[in-house]
């Protein structure tokens, strides 16, 4: 195999040192590796793509069927079925995103701590963040990207030609859902790179995965459901300390509008997120370069 | 003196069998009670979603009050946690991680020979780690549930069954605990024939999922689907005890229920005992 077009041209380190373009290039070429890598595997590709799809399908069968039984999630939030749906399909654009880009990375790096192969990343003349989060991407997981466009087309289409008060969207929403959808992805890979990074501490980390997949689990549902009673203690923790809330709702709701008009706190919480998305960039990199410090190597 | 010394041939064999059957058991539950650290806090972090089924499920319940109605399908909020909480008892006691795909792993790798050539019975011999497992994990996992179980008491507004009700809820977990074995001990020794089965596997898991109860009380589903699922084996994995306990079924109803499950139950016995000795008729022991 064209082993040249996998790894980057060994003699030219100072262009790969350098900022820019390299960077971009080497993005490209990992892409192009795991496509290589997945395509080779046809048939369980296949599979891994239905089984995602069908998984997102029982989610639908799902709040179907409580949508038999209210008309909205909440009273008086304006979460109905299609305005819901559109809430899902985000949840999916953003997870199936993640889980491509990022998943496999976050798995593979608390396995590199393990063995000690971390050392040969570190080695590399690139930036060891941008190489341990960019190396594996697992293109069956965009699969979900499909469901999702699809649930989107259909709910958008029922909440533009619905008779009473019918949806407007207009195309600077949409520029800021596509702005949005990609700062969840920064905050949930900020979460996750920040929950990787602690197996440097603690050596083998399973349960730390189920605790991404458990925070991750309160980014699902619209914010307010929380905000009642105790609730408002995860609310709080969930929106300003780990801001997992902002990442579906913020995008979710500037589209479906599900109140109409907007209430007070929907802009400032859209500027919040914002702030947000950097604040979580910014101190996972704090964490990940904290933990690399106390890497010990193991084995040889 | 003949009769005598089979019969005492017979009863100390059975009683070898026996002493077999204990060192397995044992065996099986000292290697399960290592990581029993990791298992507790495994355990708690199980509940965790339930939080946000709770946040999920009063909303809903919110928007239905002021529509004027105080339950859906029946349940009230309460009920809908306490419904929840239910069917983790009921998966603790049904679900199998791992049985399926490692018998047919087993098949795949040869490793399954040592059971021609032992005369253990591979069935047999997995069904008692598999309870040991479960002992175990019993053992560790009553304190968090314990813990869960009280701190929501309040959701279980109509408190403890009654005790007839209690003996069918208990025989319903038992019994589903042999389903579940047998399921996937079925989807398992598949592997005789198609070696990979982690696709099929998913299927079972995805039906399971969403028609053992285990996503939503089952009273949910709309009136046809709804019988339709009746008759199928899934609901005795999650949501019949869970119903059973909580009073959604009369007398009868719960005692046709138990005899469904029976008879499914041994169907399933029944087809794995077929598909094992069929499936050894083809085997062809590769590997080392």
């Amino acid at each position: 195999m064209n082993n040249q077009a996998i790894h980057p041209p060994q003699n030219e380190p100072s262009r790969i040192g350098g900022r820019g373009p390299a960077y971009l290039r080497l993005l490209w070429l990992f892409a192009c590796h795991s496509l290589i890598r997945d395509m080779s595997f046809r048939i369980n590709f296949l599979i891994e793509c239905v089984s995602s799809v069908s998984w997102a399908l029982m989610n639908i069968g799902f709040y179907w069927i409580v949508f038999r039984h209210t008309r909205m999630i909440g009273q008086d939030t304006g979460w109905g079925e299609a305005e819901f749906f559109v809430f899902l399909a985000t949840t999916w654009f953003i997870n199936s995103l993640v889980q491509t880009f990022f998943m496999p990375n976050a798995e593979e790096f608390s396995e590199l701590i393990r063995t000690g192969n971390l050392d040969f990343v570190l080695l590399k003349p690139v930036d060891t963040q941008f190489l341990v989060s960019f190396r594996r991407m697992d293109w069956s997981s965009l699969s979900n990207m499909l469901t999702a466009g699809g649930l989107m087309a259909i709910s958008l289409w029922r909440l533009v030609t619905r008779p009473e008060n019918p949806l407007k969207i207009e195309p600077i929403i949409v520029v800021l859902y596509v702005f949005y959808v990609l700062c969840g992805v920064a905050i949930l890979y900020s979460v996750m790179i920040g929950l990787a990074s602690t197996s440097i501490w603690l050596g083998r980390n399973q349960s730390l995965y189920d605790f991404w997949f458990y925070i991750t689990n309160f980014s699902r549902y619209p914010m307010e459901i929380y905000y009642r009673g105790w609730g408002k203690v995860l609310w709080v923790a969930f929106t300003f300390v780990i801001p997992v809330l902002v990442v579906v709702n913020v995008p979710a709701r500037l589209l479906a509008r599900p109140l109409s008009p907007r209430a007070w706190w929907e802009w400032p919480l859209a500027g919040f997120a914002v702030v947000a998305t950097l604040a979580s960039l910014i101190v996972s990199r704090w964490v990940f370069q904290r933990a690399l410090r106390s890497y010990r190597s193991a084995s040889s | 003196m003949e009769s005598a010394i089979s019969a005492c041939h017979r009863s100390s064999s059975f009683r070898q069998r026996l002493a077999t059957w204990w060192v397995i058991l044992r065996v099986a539950l000292e290697e399960r009670l290592v990581y029993r650290g990791d298992f507790a806090l495994g355990t708690l972090m199980r509940f965790l979603p339930i939080i946000t089924q709770i946040f999920l499920w009063r909303a809903v319940f919110d928007a239905v009050q002021t529509s004027g109605r105080a339950d859906v399908a029946g349940y009230r909020f309460e009920d809908v946690v306490a419904y929840y909480l239910l069917t983790m008892v009921a998966r603790a006691f049904s679900s199998m991680p791992g049985l399926a795909s490692g018998i047919a792993a087993s098949i795949r790798n040869g490793e399954v020979k040592k059971f021609i050539i032992q005369p253990v019975d591979m069935l047999g011999f997995l069904l008692l780690s598999r309870i040991a497992h479960k002992l175990a994990y019993y053992s560790v996992a009553v304190g968090p549930f314990a813990l869960v179980f009280f701190l929501c008491r309040g959701f279980f507004l109509d408190g403890w069954p009654s005790w007839p009700v209690l003996a069918v809820f208990c025989a319903s977990l038992v019994l589903g605990f042999f389903l579940g074995y047998f399921i996937e001990a079925c989807i398992g020794l598949i592997g005789f024939w198609f070696l990979e089965v982690s696709s099929l596997l998913f299927v079972y898991m995805l039906l399971n999922f969403f028609l053992s109860g285990h996503m939503f009380p089952l009273d949910m589903l709309p009136g046809a689907a709804r019988q339709w699922v009746d008759w199928l084996p899934f609901k005795y994995l999650a949501y019949f005890p869970a119903a059973v306990f909580l009073n959604k079924l009369a007398f009868p109803q719960m005692l046709r229920g138990l005899a469904i499950e029976v008879a499914w139950l041994v169907a399933f016995v029944l087809l794995s005992r077929l598909a094992w000795n069929r499936g050894l008729r083809r085997y062809s022991a590769f590997g080392g």
